[in-house]
């Protein structure tokens, strides 16, 4: 496959609220430490929009904004791949709360609140970006599916595109069939282009087994959500080192050779 | 860059008009709606539904534990027209893990979630012990469903861009093919009837008492349906029609209405017709997505005009068998498939009059003659749109 250019990195993790003060601690020069997801509601909103974002889109702003605003992009021209497990579970649990009770009164902005798309929504509005926008879900290998969806818009279609992977954990007692332990945000800008990029990845198809991180603490960051299913990428671009890693797929692993540039 | 025009080999359709290419076609011609008055499940809201019937017996064997009303009516869908034995013979040639599984939805399996809540123990705030999540609500169960079931290992992903998420899953499937991450693609929409649409559309006062009437002068609102339709793009294949163009992009408005001028729908349009090299001129047909709300048929209405004039025919399909919201794309495929197999443009079914503010030429009657190329609306909540350029091949 071609290869595909990273141009900025994002996060919101536990413990980890950007890319500057995550470089370090992926890099692995200095302990991460968890703590809780800060999500205020971002100041890119319309006040209207400001007040009905929910968590799962605060999220996935913190994430998107971080990448746009580190790296200086024009957000507008870039098309969006918004990969996520769930999108919003604690709305949809307090829908079908509502839906067991006799009178069923559900809330018109939990409504729309809920569809899948809703941060891609949000940030359309929010960056006044018309550019095509891609929502997918594909349960834990959601970050490798929206890396290719990526991939495909940038090579495909000569899009540039900024991929934002998100999850939030759903409240008891969806929880218990649906274990996201934490909640994370990552987005990564790509393109076809290498001008300006930071790193080059070249994707494979393999069937190797997914990169786990060396770290214990890391690790167990890893597995508590789809999206910090990226996390051995990250380090990788965190310590500007050649590495190849896999991530997991629906069937087998996609191979990510990463090289700095 | 794409892989334009992508040959459409096969395609299916299930609907509450019926199950199949052939029980659809016949209803789209004689104007015979599959929209009810009977209530859906518990549901008390006054509205008429488009159930697709036969959906009452649970998943059974090897993968019984997908069941849920969404599945059950993928492996419904998916048993019309020889589309497995097609999906068999496609993986024979290029091989399982190299056809890949593209699938929107919008509401996946959630009426399986809200009957599990209504079964909840509220003491222990648990769910029943049949109740899995991954299985069943999930935005990627059907995606995952429909890959074990057709034995396919390549890529697979759950598109979920509310009602524009079949029609995307053209364009994913392409753009896939075309950068190398698989040959082959099934490709499609499965949404099915839960509480969750028809209070959450109501609570926004979008929800029709009647029948929907697209383009109506009275029009109130959508009807909500069901349905399952799947196509396969084998760029080997010589069939007769394919996929020529796609175009998708936001409106950058407003969550849940159209922007009014339908700038973006129009953009969406214009970004097909570009990419395969068509004039608007040239397009015989347009499938509306044509919901019945007020707004959005006005927004729609200005965006088709800006781009193919006032006189170009067209039509929604909406008022037979409802608004299949994440499967609203991939029907609207499959009536174009329809429309050009038949030379059949379909009536705006249950339009009596035509609102003043609409200036299109929507059909009040069936209109029959040569159809080579459709162009086919689907917009979502977001403001996310897709339009999708099929015809014959050229």
């Amino acid at each position: 496959m071609k290869p595909l250019y990273v141009h900025a990195v994002g996060v919101c993790l536990p413990g980890l609220p950007d890319w500057i003060s995550a470089g370090p601690v992926l890099a692995g020069t200095q302990a991460y430490l968890s703590a809780e997801i800060l999500a205020p509601a971002s100041n890119l909103l319309p006040p209207n929009e400001r007040r009905r974002a929910p968590l799962a889109v605060r999220l996935a702003f913190r994430a998107a904004e971080d990448a746009v605003n580190g790296f200086g992009l024009k957000a507008e021209d870039w098309a969006s791949v918004f990969a996520t497990n769930g999108a919003d579970t604690p709305i949809i649990h307090r829908i079908s709360l509502a839906l067991a009770e006799e009178a069923r009164v559900i809330s018109p902005t939990d409504f729309h609140n809920c569809v899948h798309n809703a941060a891609a929504g949000y940030w359309s509005i929010a960056v006044a970006s018309r550019r095509p926008s891609t929502s997918l879900s594909a349960w834990d290998a959601s970050f490798a599916a929206g890396l290719l969806e990526a991939a495909a818009l940038a090579h495909g279609d000569g899009e540039k595109v900024l991929l934002v992977a998100y999850d939030i954990s759903p409240p008891a007692p969806l929880y218990a069939t649906c274990p996201i332990a934490q909640p994370a945000g990552v987005a990564l800008a790509l393109s076809a282009g290498s001008a300006g990029a930071i790193a080059r990845l070249t994707l494979s198809f393999s069937t190797a087994a997914e990169t786990s991180c060396s770290d214990a603490v890391l690790e167990v960051l890893r597995a508590a959500n789809p999206a910090t299913r990226a996390l051995p990428l990250l380090q990788a671009l965190a310590a500007t080192q050649a590495a190849e890693v896999y991530l997991p797929l629906v069937s087998g692993s996609l191979g990510v050779a990463i090289t700095p540039v | 860059m794409a892989a334009l025009p992508l040959p459409i080999s096969t395609y299916t359709l299930t609907t509450a008009l019926g199950r199949g290419r052939a029980a659809n076609a016949a209803a789209l011609a004689v104007g015979q709606g599959g929209l009810s008055i009977e209530p859906f499940e518990t549901c008390t809201l006054p509205c008429w539904t488009g159930p697709v019937a036969g959906l009452e017996a649970p998943l059974s064997g090897e993968l019984k534990i997908w069941d849920c009303r969404n599945n059950r009516l993928a492996e419904l869908g998916l048993q019309q027209d020889g589309f497995m034995a097609a999906v068999t013979s496609l993986a024979a040639r290029y091989g399982a893990h190299r056809v890949g599984v593209f699938m929107g939805t919008s509401t996946a399996g959630v009426q399986h979630t809200e009957l599990a809540y209504r079964a909840r123990n509220r003491e222990t705030n648990t769910l029943p012990d049949w109740f899995d999540y991954r299985t069943s609500q999930s935005t990627f169960s059907v995606a995952h469903y429909v890959q074990l079931r057709l034995g396919l290992s390549g890529v697979a992903v759950a598109i979920a861009t509310a009602c524009s998420s079949s029609a995307k899953v053209f364009a994913s499937a392409a753009r896939a093919i075309a950068a190398g991450h698989c040959d082959a693609a099934v490709v499609g929409g499965v949404d099915s009837l839960c509480l969750t649409t028809l209070y959450g559309f109501n609570a926004l006062q979008l929800v029709s008492p009647e029948p929907c009437r697209p383009s109506d002068a009275t029009r109130a609102g959508i009807s909500i349906g069901e349905a399952a339709g799947f196509a396969i793009l084998d760029p080997a294949s010589n069939a007769a029609h394919a996929l020529l163009g796609y175009g998708e992009s936001s409106d950058a408005h407003h969550m849940s209405a159209p922007e009014p001028e339908g700038r973006g729908a129009a953009e969406a349009m214009r970004a097909a017709l570009e990419r395969g090299a068509c004039e608007a001129s040239a397009v015989d047909y347009i499938h509306l997505h044509g919901t019945a709300t007020p707004a959005n048929d006005l927004a729609e209405d200005k965006a088709v005009n800006s781009v193919f004039g006032n006189a170009a025919p067209r039509s929604s399909s909406k008022g037979f068998f409802g608004h299949t919201l994440g499967a609203a794309g991939v029907v609207g495929a499959a009536v174009a498939l329809i429309a050009m197999e038949q030379g059949l443009m379909p009536a705006s079914l249950n339009t009596r009059v035509v609102d003043e503010a609409i200036r299109g030429n929507i059909l009040l009657a069936p209109q029959l003659g040569r159809v080579r190329r459709v162009m086919s609306n689907a917009f979502g909540f977001g403001g996310n749109n897709c339009s999708l350029l099929i015809g014959a091949r050229p």
